[in-house]
C-alpha cells in the first residue's frame, strides 16, 4: 500500500475523529480511547519495531499518571506543566528500567521489566500520596496555557485529540526515519547490526526511553481527562492489556495499536451491550450474560489471535490488501 | 534468645511455615520448569491448572463422594489429560514462534478457564476440610498434621521427578530431545509424543499441588492468580532449565518469604521480585541455570 | 475497494459502539458493582436483581413514567465505575446512581455525581469518608460504614470481656481505616491493643501472621480485612488451633463468607452488619422472595439495594420530580421504615439506622440451610455512626 493511499486513510480517520462530538458519540469515552491508543502505539515502538517485549509498561503509564495527578491537584500547576512533568517522569523511569533491563536478552529482559514494574506497584501501594486503593481522586482540569478552559468536555476532547495526533505523528516519523530502520534491523538480527558497527545497546535504551516517555504522556493525559489515577494504572494486568492491544491490532504496523486499543477498550466498557446486541441478532439468550464474562471473552480473543490472527487485525488486513494488489499486477 | 527482637521459638515457627509454602512453590515451579526446559513454552496456564486440580478435588467430594486420597491420584491424572489435549490442540502450532505467543496463548486459556469456573461457582470459595486432622505440638508452635504431610509429599514428588529427569534413561531422552530434537528423532524416539506427555506431566504436577492446596487455601476459581507470578519468579531465579535449582529455589523462597512476613510483612508479596531483579542482573541464567 | 474496507472496519467498530441513546421519558436508575471478582458474591448481579425486584414491586412506574435499570460490572476499578457513571449521566439521562462494593470506586463515582449534580446512594462500599471528609450534597451513604462496624463490634466485644486485641489488617486504606477505627473504640472502652500485623491484599496463606498474633498473648483477634482475605484467615486460624486460645472478630463480614467457610470454622465469631435475613418476619419474607430467584439468601447489601430503591422511588413520588436537589431534600426530611431498617438520613448524607451484632451459631444449633447466625445485640444508630463532634463534613455543622 503506497504512502498516498495510507495518508488519505489517516486523513479520513482524522476527519471522523474531528466530527465525534457532533455525530453523537460520547467524547469522554473517545478521549480514554485516544490515550490508550497512544499507549499502545508507544508500546508497539518497542515490541513491534524493535522486538523487545516489556511486561512492565504499566509502570510508565501509571507512574506518570500519579506524578501528573499530584502536580495538578496538590501543587496546582497548569495543565501543560502537569503533562510535561508526567512525560518527563515516564522518560526518567524508562531510563532507569531500560538501562537495567537491556543488559539481558529475550525472556530475561521481559522478566526484569516485570520485576521492576512490580516494585513500582508496591511503592505506589505503600506511598500515602497515591491514595493507595482509593486512588488519586479529584484531579482538576484547570486551564491550558492560561486561557483554554478544559472543564468543557468538548474543548478537552479537541485538546486531547491534538496532543495524541501530534504524538502519533512523532511515532510515525520515528518509524520512517533511519533510526527506525536501525530498530528494525535490531529486531531482525541483532548480531548483524552490531557487526555493521551500530551500538545496539544505545539504540535499545533510546527507544525504550522514548516508548516510556510517550507512555507517560498517555498516562498524564488520561489523568487530566478522567480526573483520577488509580492502582489499576500500575498493575501488571495493565501491562498485559497493552500487549493484548498491540497483538490484536497488529504488531509492527502503525495503525495496529489504534485498532487494538479500540477493540480492547470497547470490550471492557461495552461488553454487556454487545451481548444484548448479539442476543437480539441471533436469538441466542446466552449472549445476554456476556457482560459478566469480560475476562472469558478477552481470554478467548487472546487464543484466537495467537492461533489464527497472529498478525493482528491490521496485519491481516494489510496482508490481504497486498495479496489483492499482487493479483492485480 | 532473641533475633532482632523476635524470640527464637517464634522464628522457628515462621521458618517451618515458610517451608510448607516453599514446598508448594517447589512443586508448582517444577512443573513450570520442566515445561519450559523441554518445550520452550512459558506456560501461563499453570496457575489455572493448579486451581483446576483443587476444584476437581472439591467436585469429587461433593458430586461423587470421592475422598481426598482418591482425588490425590485422580485429579492430577485428569489435569494431565487436559494438558495433553491443550498441547495437541493449541500448543503444537506455536513451538516455532517467539516465546511471546506461548505466553499469550496460555494466558488466554487461563482467562477462559477461570472465567467459566467463576460464573459457575462464584469467587468466595468452596470449603474443603483437611483429610488429616489434628495438630502436633512441637513446643514452639502447633503444627497441623496435614501441613506436615504436605511438606513430606512435596519433597517426595520433587525428588522423584528430579531423579527421573536427571538419572534415568527416559530423562536422558527428554533432555536430549530439548537440545536437538531432529537428532533424537533420527534415533527412532518419538519426540512429538514425548513432548506431549511432558506437557501433560508438567501440568499434572500443578494439578497435584492443587489437590494438596485444597484443604489449606479456600478453593476458589481465582486461587491461581496470585501464585502464578510468584512461581514464575521462582523459576527465573532458580534457572530455567535446572530442575534441582527450581526445587531448591522454591523451598528457599518460601523460607525467605516467611522471614519477611515477620520483619516487614507488607513487603512479603514483593520480596520475590526484588530477589528476581537482583539475580537477573548478576546471574541472568539464574542461580543454578546454564545459559542456553 | 480496499479504502472502503479499511474505513468501514474502523468506522463500524467505533461508531456502533460509542453512539449515545437519548430518551427523556423514563426514570433511569444506574448501578455499578463488582460482578466478576472479589466481592461479586456480596453484591454482584444478585444485587442488580434486588433493585429490579424493588422496581417491579413498586409497580414499574413512578410519576407515570416507566423505570429503567442500567447495570454494569466495574471490575473493582475506579476508572470504569466513574466513566460509566459519567457516560450514563451525559448520554442516557440517568436520574440516580446506586453504588456497589469497593470504596475506591464509590469515592470516584461520588466525585462524578457531585460534579454532575446527580443523586448517588452508596450501599456496598464502607469508607466512612463518603459522609465525612469526602461528603457531598449528592451522596447518601445507606447501608453501613467502617465507623459503625468498628464501634459495633469493638464496643460489644470489650463489654463481653474481650479486652486484649491483636489486629490482622489488610494492607490498604480500607484495612488501615478499619483497624484504626476499631483500635480507638477498644481503647476508649478500656481495652488494650497488643499489636497489629499488616498483610498484603490477597495473601493466600495467613499462617505466619496468625502465629504472630498468637504469640502476642491477646485474647481477641480482630480481622481488619474483607472478602477472600477474611475467609483465608479464618480457615487458617481454625487449622492452627488459634481459635482455642483466641476469639475471632470479623470486622467486615457477610453471610456469604460464613456460607462459604461453613459453621465448623466460624462458630462463635462476632460480626456487625446492617441487616440479617432472619432478624424478623418482614426480613424473612423478603429473603424468601429473594431466595426464590437467586437460590441464595440475600446479604445486607442486596437487601439495602432493594430498600434504597424503594425509598428513592417513594421520595420521587413525594417530591413530584426527579430533580436531584429536590429529591435529596425529600430524602433528608422523610422518615424511613421498612424491613431493612428504621431511621432517617442526616444532613451529611448518612442514613442512621440500627446495626446488629451477630454471633455465628454452632453447627448443632443450625436448623436449616443458611441458618447461620443469631442477633446477639441490636446497636442503636446514634451510638455507632460518626458523631457530630467527630465529623469534618461541612454539610453537618
Amino acid at each position: 500500500m503506497n504512502t498516498t493511499s495510507k495518508n488519505i486513510l489517516y486523513g479520513l480517520l482524522l476527519l471522523v475523529l474531528l466530527a465525534v462530538p457532533f455525530i453523537g458519540i460520547y467524547p469522554v469515552l473517545v478521549m480514554k480511547l485516544l490515550c490508550f491508543a497512544l499507549f499502545a502505539s508507544a508500546f508497539n515502538l518497542l515490541l513491534g519495531y524493535t522486538g523487545l517485549l516489556s511486561f512492565g509498561h504499566a509502570a510508565f503509564l501509571g507512574g506518570s499518571a500519579y506524578v501528573a495527578g499530584h502536580a495538578l491537584k496538590v501543587w496546582g500547576v497548569p495543565a501543560e506543566l502537569g503533562l510535561l512533568l508526567g512525560t518527563l517522569t515516564g522518560a526518567v523511569l524508562g531510563w532507569l528500567v531500560g538501562s537495567l533491563a537491556i543488559r539481558r536478552q529475550g525472556i530475561y529482559f521481559t522478566m526484569i521489566t516485570l520485576a521492576l514494574a512490580q516494585m513500582l506497584f508496591f511503592f505506589c501501594l505503600q506511598m500515602p500520596f497515591t491514595g493507595g486503593e482509593d486512588g488519586l481522586q479529584g484531579v482538576p482540569r484547570g486551564h491550558l496555557l492560561g486561557f483554554i478552559d478544559l472543564g468543557n468536555d468538548r474543548i478537552m476532547y479537541y485538546v486531547t485529540l491534538l496532543i495524541t495526533v501530534a504524538a502519533f505523528l512523532l511515532i510515525m516519523r520515528i518509524v520512517h526515519s533511519p533510526f527506525g530502520q536501525i530498530l528494525k534491523a535490531i529486531k531482525e538480527n541483532e548480531p548483524r547490526a552490531i557487526s555493521l558497527g551500530y551500538d545496539t545497546q544505545r539504540f535499545k535504551l533510546l527507544v525504550f526511553v522514548l516508548s516510556a516517555a510517550l507512555s507517560g504522556l498517555a498516562g498524564s493525559l488520561k489523568t487530566l481527562a478522567m480526573g483520577f489515577a488509580t492502582l489499576t494504572d500500575v498493575h501488571w494486568s495493565m501491562s498485559g492489556s497493552v500487549v493484548l492491544m498491540t497483538l490484536v491490532g497488529g504488531l509492527g504496523t502503525l495503525s495496529g495499536p489504534l485498532v487494538g486499543a479500540t477493540v480492547v477498550i470497547a470490550l471492557e466498557n461495552k461488553l454487556g451491550e454487545i451481548g444484548h446486541f448479539l442476543a437480539g441478532l441471533t436469538g441466542i439468550d446466552w449472549f445476554n450474560g456476556l457482560g459478566e464474562s469480560v475476562t472469558m471473552v478477552i481470554g478467548f480473543i487472546f487464543v484466537v489471535c495467537v492461533l489464527a490472527f497472529r498478525r493482528g487485525i491490521m496485519g491481516e488486513v494489510i496482508a490481504l490488501v497486498e495479496r489483492w494488489r499482487g493479483k492485480q499486477a | 534468645m532473641d533475633f532482632f527482637g523476635i524470640p527464637l521459638s517464634a522464628l522457628m515457627g515462621q521458618l517451618l511455615l515458610g517451608l510448607v509454602n516453599g514446598s508448594f512453590y517447589a512443586i508448582l515451579s517444577l512443573g513450570l520448569a520442566v515445561i519450559f526446559g523441554l518445550l520452550n513454552v512459558i506456560n501461563f496456564a499453570h496457575g489455572a491448572l493448579f486451581m483446576l486440580g483443587a476444584v476437581l478435588t472439591w467436585m469429587g467430594l461433593n458430586y461423587l463422594e470421592l475422598n481426598f486420597w482418591v482425588m490425590l491420584a485422580l485429579a492430577p491424572l485428569l489435569v494431565g489429560l487436559l494438558g495433553v489435549v491443550i498441547e495437541r490442540l493449541f500448543l503444537r502450532w506455536i513451538y516455532r514462534l517467539d516465546h511471546l505467543y506461548g505466553l499469550l496463548l496460555t494466558l488466554g486459556l487461563t482467562l477462559m478457564l477461570e472465567g467459566v469456573l467463576r460464573s459457575a461457582y462464584g469467587v468466595s470459595g468452596l470449603p474443603y476440610s483437611a483429610p488429616i486432622s489434628g495438630a502436633t505440638n512441637l513446643g514452639f508452635m502447633v503444627m497441623p498434621n496435614y501441613r506436615g504431610f504436605v511438606v513430606l509429599a512435596s519433597l517426595v514428588v520433587c525428588f522423584a521427578t528430579w531423579y527421573v529427569i536427571e538419572k534415568t534413561k527416559l530423562g536422558a531422552y527428554l533432555r536430549a530431545g530439548t537440545e536437538n530434537p531432529r537428532l533424537v528423532e533420527a534415533f527412532g524416539i518419538n519426540v512429538p509424543l514425548m513432548v506431549t506427555l511432558t506437557y501433560g506431566f508438567g501440568v499434572a504436577l500443578a494439578g497435584l499441588a492443587g489437590v494438596l492446596a485444597a484443604p489449606i487455601m479456600q478453593v476458589s476459581p481465582l486461587m491461581g492468580q496470585n501464585l502464578i507470578i510468584i512461581v514464575f519468579a521462582v523459576v527465573v531465579i532458580g534457572g530455567m532449565g535446572s530442575i534441582l535449582g527450581t526445587i531448591l529455589t522454591g523451598l528457599g523462597l518460601g523460607i525467605v518469604e516467611g522471614l519477611t512476613k515477620v520483619f516487614y510483612p507488607e513487603a512479603s508479596s514483593t520480596v520475590v521480585f526484588v530477589i528476581m531483579a537482583i539475580v537477573l542482573l548478576i546471574r541472568p541464567a539464574g542461580l543454578f541455570g546454564k545459559e542456553k | 475497494m480496499k479504502h472502503t474496507v479499511k474505513l468501514l472496519t474502523l468506522a463500524l467498530g467505533t461508531a456502533g459502539l460509542l453512539t449515545a441513546a437519548h430518551a427523556q421519558d423514563k426514570v433511569r436508575i444506574g448501578f455499578t458493582t463488582d460482578m466478576s471478582s472479589l466481592y461479586s458474591d456480596v453484591d454482584g448481579k444478585n444485587g442488580a436483581m434486588a433493585i429490579q425486584m424493588a422496581i417491579d414491586d413498586f409497580g414499574g412506574k413512578v410519576l407515570g413514567k416507566p423505570i429503567e435499570l442500567l447495570s454494569a460490572d466495574h471490575q473493582n476499578k475506579a476508572d470504569i465505575a466513574a466513566s460509566k457513571a459519567r457516560e450514563w449521566i451525559d448520554t442516557q439521562g440517568l436520574d440516580v446512581m446506586i453504588g456497589g462494593t469497593n470504596s475506591g470506586t464509590a469515592l470516584a463515582t461520588a466525585k462524578v455525581a457531585e460534579e454532575k449534580k446527580k443523586l448517588y446512594i452508596v450501599n456496598g462500599a464502607g469508607s466512612s469518608a463518603l459522609t465525612n471528609a469526602a461528603c457531598s450534597p449528592y451522596t447518601v451513604h445507606y447501608a453501613y460504614d467502617t465507623v459503625a462496624l468498628a464501634k459495633g463490634t469493638g464496643t460489644a466485644i470489650v463489654k463481653q470481656g474481650g479486652k486484649d486485641w491483636f489486629f490482622l489488617t489488610a494492607d490498604y486504606a480500607f484495612g488501615h481505616a478499619l483497624e484504626t477505627d476499631t483500635a480507638n473504640v477498644v481503647k476508649a472502652a478500656g481495652g488494650t491493643v497488643k499489636g497489629a500485623v499488616r498483610a498484603p491484599l490477597n495473601t493466600s496463606d495467613f499462617s505466619s501472621f496468625l502465629l504472630q498474633a498468637q504469640s502476642s498473648g491477646a485474647k481477641i483477634l480482630g480481622l481488619a480485612n474483607a472478602g477472600g482475605d477474611t475467609i483465608a484467615s479464618i480457615k487458617a486460624a481454625s487449622e492452627f488451633g488459634i481459635t482455642k486460645t483466641m476469639k475471632l472478630a470479623g470486622l467486615l463480614m457477610f453471610v456469604t463468607d460464613v456460607h462459604s467457610l461453613g459453621l465448623k470454622d466460624t462458630q462463635g465469631m462476632y460480626l456487625t452488619d446492617s441487616w440479617y435475613w432472619d432478624k424478623d418476619d418482614a426480613s424473612r419474607a423478603f429473603a424468601k422472595k429473594f431466595f426464590g430467584k437467586a437460590k441464595r439468601m440475600p446479604t445486607s447489601i442486596q437487601a439495602a439495594n432493594y430498600s434504597a430503591t424503594t425509598t428513592y422511588l417513594k421520595a420521587v413520588t413525594a417530591a413530584k420530580t426527579t430533580d436531584s436537589d429536590k429529591v435529596m431534600a425529600q430524602l433528608k426530611s422523610m422518615k424511613i421504615d421498612d424491613f431493612f431498617g428504621k431511621g432517617s438520613i442526616r444532613p451529611d448524607g448518612r442514613y442512621v439506622h440500627d446495626m446488629y451484632l451477630l454471633e455465628v451459631k454452632k453447627p448443632a444449633d443450625s436448623k436449616s440451610p443458611w441458618d447461620y447466625m443469631k442477633v446477639a445485640a441490636t446497636l442503636k444508630g446514634e451510638d455507632v455512626f460518626t458523631t457530630k463532634a467527630e465529623s469534618k463534613c461541612a454539610l453537618w455543622k
